[in-house]
């Protein structure tokens, strides 16, 4: 590894894991739905660093591309998927309040 | 190096406004800029294709599916955006959680002298795309079927209340239920004109 390589490394190694905090704080903390989407959507650009910065490091950047290409697609599905839900949970309880689902009244 | 770290500082910046700010529409385009951020770091790092990707479709796409949901979904009344908003409070902690973790890992540190593997000669996305990594493609393809009938089915008209909302549709039917209830009572008080006392 080279000295630029392991630099990027050091510095990976410090963002990553607080872009991990910020996500998971925001999806534990909020009850409002469309903000959890957005933790997670915070969670999943955090896996796509390091899947990059993988790549990156041990030169296998075609290999971490096409993972990563692969996790963008499913995130826009999952992301699609989520707000139809949410959009659905707020026609049947008027609220976006996740406490609403905690009973699982049809 | 300095450009990177500048680019991270701003994407840490961008992502927090994300997490912190309290309107929703504000916190999707923070995450647009995150996502840019992102992308113009994946140049950087030798990964073009992937940026490009992140750039149309994180940035682009899944913004616009935000501000289709939010306009779809704004809290009904300013009590319910106040209720919501209440763990607001609880975010505060947020950037002072970040700067004592970076902290943390600025002084205990992650190892980073990484025994790797051989580098592998120079290959083409395409080529480990469609020949290393098919089983990634089916398994796309098939997350993407399901996705567009999970949309189907979740916004399909219901059969009686078609282009209303849940809340406004049975607000209507409730009304009309009442009315037609309160002429049937007024039309069986009436006495029966063809009986002659």
């Amino acid at each position: 590894m080279n000295n630029q390589t392991a630099e990027v490394l050091r510095m990976m190694t410090i963002f990553i894991p607080l872009l991990f905090v910020v996500g998971f704080f925001c999806v534990v903390v909020t009850r409002n739905l469309v903000r959890t989407l957005i933790g997670i959507e915070v969670l999943s650009k955090a896996v796509t660093l390091l899947l990059v910065v993988a790549g990156y490091t041990t030169g296998r950047t075609a290999l971490a591309q096409a993972c990563v290409i692969t996790l963008i697609m499913i995130e826009a599905v999952v992301v699609a998927v989520a707000a139809g839900i949410i959009v659905n949970v707020v026609r049947h309880t008027d609220s976006l309040d996740r406490r609403n689902l905690e009973e699982l009244r049809g | 190096m300095i450009v990177d770290l500048l680019i991270l500082t701003a994407l840490l910046i961008f992502v927090l406004g994300a997490a912190m700010k309290r309107d929703t529409v504000k916190a999707a385009i923070a995450l647009a800029l995150a996502s840019i951020m992102l992308s113009v770091l994946m140049f950087r790092l030798a990964s073009p294709l992937a940026a490009v990707f992140e750039l149309s479709v994180c940035a682009g796409l899944i913004t616009v599916v935000f501000m289709s949901t939010i306009s779809l979904t704004k809290p009904l009344t300013v009590l319910e955006e106040e209720r919501l908003h209440l763990r607001g409070r609880h975010f505060a902690v947020l950037p002072i959680l970040v700067l004592a973790a970076a902290g943390l890992l600025v002084m205990v540190g992650i190892p980073t002298d990484l025994a790797l593997p051989q580098a592998a000669s120079a290959q083409d996305v395409r080529s480990v795309l469609w020949n290393e990594r098919q089983l990634d493609l089916l398994g796309e393809t098939l997350v993407i079927l399901a996705g567009f009938f999970g949309i189907l089915v979740l916004f399909k008209d219901k059969p009686t209340g078609v282009g209303r909302t849940g809340a406004a549709w049975l607000k209507a039917e409730r009304f009309r239920k009442e009315k037609s209830d309160e002429t049937t009572k007024v039309e069986s008080n009436q006495p029966d004109p063809a009986i002659r006392v």
